[in-house]
């Protein structure tokens, strides 16, 4: 736009409209990326690092991430969790190469410095040198020498770690109506790990996470939704902003009868092809509505996860960012231990829905890996978020912004932007 | 490394005519031809698309997942009617094609499997590399997969994953 402006890439000023634009410069500038790093990831956050069943047992492991930064998920020998940085304290090379598995202590493979479950420094070879040579200095203490270990709270069969003695307990952080949400799946009986999908999407990671609170492309960019019913821009559906902006929750009552209606929104609609019949209609339907509400939602907990139900497709969507252009998507699959044999067949079945090559999500990580370079071509752009109105109140439509709108007002105050 | 296919001949198929198909089935699917790809499977076959990940771990969650022939159809036509992609080209190089036993009237076969992917402004890269492990039996219309696991050895998968593997 303007070369002055273009010189000084330090002043970033949020438009004068506030937040119903958004600069594009936010999603390509690296020490706005490395400032949310440390405000958010590694500042007084609760993030998200797996499930319970991801360490089933004592003395496992299984490696996570928080922003940038290797972690490992421990469970030690009492059963109980821990979340360690994977890094030894020595030089720093990656502790633990191995994704998972069973352990009853972390030896780094460079040095063979040892460390216990908790991330204790238990050992480390030739501490008093050899034959009189060398060695650590008499006053080398290894309680000083651990790991770094993260603050861990533990939700149902959720797990979460957080780096600041200053985030409020995980409960405060949350908030009832995100308890209440995340309970409903994680909490009532114990989870049963199904499986990973694994993703890298070249966009900044909060284009995804705007996507994921942006309820207007829904059934526009992903047909497959209006097509067959699952959901429909004139059903009943609320987008709900939380903490200021911080959480949000979307949901809807899936409503059976929904695809034989027409109406003046889904003949707005041109990719409405209501002639197409699926065969395997197990994908596309509440076979075993296994919660008794007729609920599908969606809640969003700031910085790290999405976690979406449709029917019986239970996952945790984990976005770790990965570099200011590029985000990775961890999906967790879940269902739990006493699933029986329908069930875990309906989960497996509908998680064609969700996922790298999920009928509802492929669009998404095209449309942003397209989205990125352009935004990266015009930094001081502005994007529109009128849809709604120019508010942040929760609203009972999907033809909203409000939702982004919700999180670039909290984002704003975080970032002192 | 005496394999099956060295010391006896499979009733099923030999190791060319495998190899036929295999090739077959990368041609159709570099052409895009949706309407013919079900037919290389039986009506209650299994095809899936799995990581090395999770196949390896016993876990059963698969990107791509099809327990009949029908599920795979229904794909096919989300694709096509209700599904928004980049236009693109791929490319399947197979390889290393073995029988890996016979079981009654089934075959047990691998190979390797290459995807080269190509996008608009970009060049090509590698989208998928695997293995295919399989479980093929002959009917009056040829040969067709009982099973075909496409057991893919990315980490991650780039971007997405459209056409079935």
């Amino acid at each position: 736009m303007n070369d002055t402006i273009e010189a000084q890439p330090q002043e970033r000023k949020w438009p004068a409209e506030g937040v119903s634009r958004v600069p594009a410069w936010i999603y390509s500038d690296p020490e706005i990326y490395a400032r949310e790093l440390e405000v958010f990831h590694y500042g007084k956050v609760w993030n998200y690092v797996g499930l319970d069943c991801e360490v089933p047992e004592p003395n496992t492991f299984r490696r996570s991430w928080i922003g940038e930064r290797p972690v490992i998920i421990t469970r030690d020998a009492d059963g109980e969790i821990h979340v360690v940085e994977n890094r030894c304290a020595h030089r720093g090379s990656l502790l633990c190469w191995q994704n998972s598995g069973k352990a009853k202590d972390l030896t780094c493979p460079y040095h063979h410095w040892s460390y216990s479950l908790k991330g204790d420094l238990m050992g480390l070879p030739f501490l008093r040198g050899v034959q009189g040579k060398g060695g650590m200095p008499r006053d080398f203490d290894k309680t000083k020498n651990s790991l770094t270990k993260l603050r861990v709270a533990v939700r149902g069969g959720s797990i979460w770690a957080t780096y600041s003695d200053e985030t409020p307990p995980l409960e405060d952080y949350l908030g009832e109506e995100i308890l209440t949400r995340l309970d409903r799946l994680v909490s009532r009986r114990p989870l049963r790990l199904v499986g990973y999908s694994r993703q890298v999407v070249d966009s900044n990671w909060k284009l995804y996470w705007e996507n994921s609170r942006d309820p207007y492309h829904a059934t526009l960019m992903h047909p497959f939704l209006s097509t067959f019913g699952i959901l429909r821009t004139d059903g009943d559906y609320h987008s709900v902003p939380l903490q200021e902006g911080r959480h949000e929750y979307t949901y809807s009552q899936y409503d059976p009868e929904l695809r034989n209606r027409t109406s003046e929104a889904s003949a707005q609609i041109k990719s409405i092809k209501t002639t197409l019949q699926i065969q395997d209609t197990d994908v596309v339907n509440s076979v075993v509505d296994e919660f008794n509400d007729g609920m599908m939602g969606a809640f969003q907990v700031f910085p790290t996860i999405l976690v979406q139900q449709y029917f019986n497709c239970l996952v945790v969507r984990h976005i770790i960012p990965k570099g200011v252009g590029k985000h990775e998507l961890v999906w967790t699959y879940f269902g739990y231990a006493d699933d029986d044999e329908q069930v875990s067949e309906l989960r497996l079945k509908q998680s064609n829905l969700v996922g790298p090559a999920g009928f509802v999500s492929l669009e998404d990580s095209e449309v942003l890996s397209l989205m990125q370079p352009v935004v990266e071509g015009s930094p001081h752009a502005l994007q529109v978020l009128e849809m709604g109105g120019h508010g942040t109140e929760a609203q009972s439509t999907m033809m909203t912004e409000t939702l982004i709108r919700a999180f670039y007002d909290f984002y704003r105050r975080e970032m002192g932007l | 490394m005496g394999t099956l296919a060295s010391t006896a001949t499979p009733a099923i198929a030999d190791r060319a005519a495998l190899r036929d198909f295999y090739e077959d089935y990368a041609a159709c699917l570099d052409a895009e031809d949706f309407a013919a790809f079900p037919d290389f499977f039986t009506d209650d076959t299994l095809y899936q698309v799995i990581s090395r990940e999770n196949h390896d771990a016993g876990l059963r969650h698969a990107p791509i997942y099809c327990s009949s022939r029908a599920m795979i159809v229904d794909r096919l036509m989300a694709l096509k009617e209700a599904a928004l992609y980049q236009p693109r080209s791929l490319r399947h190089f197979i390889s290393g094609v073995r029988i890996t036993g016979e079981e009654g009237a089934e075959l047990h076969a691998q190979a390797n499997f290459l995807i080269v992917e190509s996008l608009l402004e970009q060049d090509p890269q590698v989208l998928m590399v695997g293995r295919y492990l399989d479980r093929i039996v002959r009917t009056t219309e040829g040969l067709r997969f009982a099973e075909r696991s496409c057991v893919y050895d990315n980490y991650r998968i780039r971007t997405t994953l459209v056409i079935p593997v």
